[in-house]
């Protein structure tokens, strides 16, 4: 859920950036390649016009020479106009004042070019008239002189000419460009979408792998495709995990070992206990009647044998739970008679203000259940203060016993380990008074009761009031087989 | 006061044992395998057998179906470890009762003498009990003379399992928990193991139903315990 919102919320993902990168370098490059070579196109089109324009209206005027004579007459200037007049366009013939055209049309020519034919040098303008592109050439023909120098005659000649085809050419040539630059955006998408497939799909595979890495699958593995960087990282991808599934499969091992050792160390124990404990009875009569030291020593010899013998049972339920071995024997339990039955039986019945509704009935370990108690109100007794209450609850699915103490309740650093194993809070606190592992098999005891969706918990925590208060927390109907959920 | 015959291959355990119990006033005849257990029991009488489950050789549930096949003699296992499936197939052998190694001598001792209580006791009770044979369907129960029938043929039961069925016959169509039976049959304290209940209860019905896995005489009730009848 999270996960896939944060995924949603990359406006600025690795596909995202791609396309714009691949987007601005295709409009950028074709914008560049297409307007430079619609420029240079559209430039050596004109050129060519016009160059061919001037090089038709001298061919033209070479025809005409010699000017029979200066000045000419109207006659003469229409004369000349007609005859440089063709298809493609018209002449406007000047001399002084007169004019001469050769068509129908307005006045054309501008002030500066005008002036550039009267300087003698052949002058060409491109104008716009009523949105056509119009090409206007002039020149001034000169007088050859008997020397051989010429001299300008005044005699203004002017070539129209329309553009249009041209202008339709140059149009061809930029719809082109846009068309090119509209292919190649396509283009660079479609090549984007295609890298940043290739790039994301390894990238996606390898967050999945990680993601199946963390969540404990060790053996997840990347298919290396190529020789790329991304290969590379599957590939060191690959190696790390492999060292980490060996170190941790030797971890495991390890601490297999361990845990079997101590099984093994535990079971072989109990061997000589059981002789040991099997006679501690037969101490405890005759040390009344040994003398002195020997009968204090008997009474040691007796009250340790029954204190490691406790330590072993302890060790090997631990490793019980640890090998995932300990099992439940389910039973109808009316709780209230139970827990009774469990305060009784240690004789704590006065010393605990116990709050028991009767009625209540669960499926349960009764023999955990009383394990549980025990080490709860036991605990209440070591490490809290009288006076102890008990106070047992219904609640749909569930039944709760809260074990509370009016000592000064647990500390935070103490209540972060309050079922570890072998952890004392207390540094001064001796061997004798238990195990170190009452709370953590009590807690084992509460998680092995399950059903479908429910798990037994035990909790620990402080009231407002202060005292520490312990929370057990059962299915009304434990079950045998629940699918183990890790 | 009574014959224990005490099956142990480990020899400190046995001795320590056997000196426990014999100081508590029992003969005790100890032996290290299941073999000269089952000699020892052909040769002379046992009140009551404690049984080490991890025996050399003939293991210590199959020394239990044979002690079973010779009589309805009382058996009380010792299991190394506190291991369900250990507890569930000693009893399912046949066993009366179970104690967890290392065990107190008073703690075994309480257990053998409420069994031989069961042996014993049942003809102090009968004794006091003038109410003549009860008839149930086809089970013929005479709590004076401690015979079960069925059919006018005699039924075999251990003593636990005869006084099991006295226990529940005695109020039939009433419901009783594992623990009430506990209680009553074995003298546990509260908080006892169920399964000594349910694997008796299997025994009994192997003995006196027509179809074990469909009760008649001594029915399941879900959520509560068992009850006798109704038929």
């Amino acid at each position: 859920m999270t996960r896939r919102r944060w995924a949603d919320g990359r406006a600025f993902g690795l596909r995202v950036r791609l396309l714009l990168a691949f987007a601005l370098l295709g409009v950028t490059t074709t914008a560049v390649v297409a307007s430079g070579s619609y420029f240079q196109a559209r430039t050596v089109i004109l050129q060519q016009a016009q160059d061919a324009a001037v090089m038709s209206l001298t061919d033209q005027l070479a025809q005409i020479y010699p000017l029979r004579q200066l000045p000419p007459t109207q006659d003469d200037l229409e004369t000349l106009a007609q005859r440089l007049s063709d298809r493609e366009g018209y002449a406007v013939v000047v001399y002084r004042d007169m004019r001469a055209q050769g068509a129908e049309a307005p006045d054309l020519l501008t002030p500066q070019l005008r002036q550039s034919v009267r300087d003698g040098v052949v002058a060409w303008q491109r104008i716009s008239v009523s949105g056509e592109p119009v090409l206007l050439i002039g020149t001034q023909l000169e007088l050859d002189r008997p020397d051989g120098a010429s001299l300008p005659s005044g005699l203004e000649i002017y070539s129209v000419r329309s553009l249009a085809p041209e202008q339709q050419s140059i149009d061809r040539l930029a719809t082109l460009a846009w068309l090119t630059g509209g292919l190649s955006l396509v283009l660079a998408v479609l090549l984007a979408l295609l890298a940043a497939r290739g790039v994301l799909r390894p990238v996606r595979e390898l967050g999945r792998a990680a993601r199946s890495l963390g969540e404990g699958r060790l053996t997840t593995r990347l298919s290396v495709r190529g020789a790329d960087e991304l290969a590379d990282v599957a590939r060191t991808f690959n190696d790390t995990a492999a060292t980490l599934e060996r170190q941790v499969g030797e971890l495991r091992r390890m601490e297999a070992d361990a845990r079997r050792f101590v099984a093994d160390v535990s079971h072989e124990l109990r061997t000589p206990l059981a002789a040991m404990t099997a006679v501690t009875d037969v101490l405890d009569e005759e040390a009344d009647r040994l003398p002195g030291d020997a009968g204090r020593a008997a009474r040691l010899v007796s009250q340790e044998t029954q204190s490691l013998t406790q330590l072993v049972n302890d060790l090997i339920e631990v490793s019980r739970f640890d090998s995932g071995t300990a099992r439940l024997a389910l039973d109808d339990v009316d709780v209230a008679a139970a827990v009774t039955a469990t305060l009784r039986l240690r004789g704590w019945t006065d010393r605990v203000h116990a709050d028991l509704p009767p009625g209540i009935v669960a499926r349960l370990d009764p023999r955990r259940l009383d394990v549980i108690v025990a080490n709860l109100v036991g605990n209440a007794f070591r490490h809290g203060a009288d006076p102890v209450s008990l106070r047992l609850r219904a609640e749909p699915g569930w039944l709760t016993i809260e074990v509370g103490d009016d000592g000064p309740g647990l500390r935070p650093e103490v209540l972060a380990h309050v079922f570890d194993r072998f952890y004392k809070a207390d540094t001064a606190r001796t061997r004798s008074e238990g195990s170190g592992l009452g709370l953590a098999i009590a807690w084992e005891n509460a998680r092995l009761h399950r059903a479908p969706g429910q798990r037994g918990s035990l909790t620990a925590g402080n009231a407002p009031h202060g005292g520490a208060v312990f929370t057990l927390r059962l299915p009304r109907v434990a079950a045998d087989d629940v699918e183990e959920t890790r | 006061m009574s014959q224990v015959l005490l099956i142990e291959d480990h020899q400190t355990v046995r001795d320590g044992l056997q000196l426990a119990l014999t100081r508590q006033g029992h003969t005790v005849d100890a032996v290290a395998t299941g073999e000269q257990g089952l000699d020892r029991l052909r040769a002379a009488t046992a009140d009551v057998v404690v049984l080490d489950l991890m025996l050399p050789g003939m293991d210590g549930f199959e020394v239990c179906r044979r002690i079973r096949q010779l009589g309805d003699l009382p058996i009380i296992m010792l299991t190394a470890r506190n291991d369900d499936m250990d507890v569930v197939a000693g009893l399912e052998a046949g066993a009366d009762d179970y104690v967890v190694k290392p065990v107190q001598a008073r703690v075994l001792e309480a257990r053998i003498r409420a069994v031989l209580r069961r042996t014993a006791g049942e003809s102090r009770r009968g004794a006091g009990d003038r109410s003549g044979p009860e008839q149930h369907g086809a089970l013929r129960i005479d709590r004076a003379a401690l015979v079960v029938s069925k059919d006018g043929v005699p039924v075999s039961l251990a003593p636990t399992e005869l006084r099991l069925l006295l226990e529940l016959s005695h109020t039939p169509g009433q419901v009783l928990s594992r623990q009430q039976l506990l209680q009553a049959v074995w003298e546990h304290g509260y908080l006892g193991d169920s399964r000594l209940v349910d694997a008796c209860v299997q025994r009994v019905r192997a003995k006196i139903e027509d179809d074990s896995s469909a009760p008649v005489y001594i029915q399941t009730v879900r959520g509560f315990g068992y009850r006798f009848g109704p038929l």
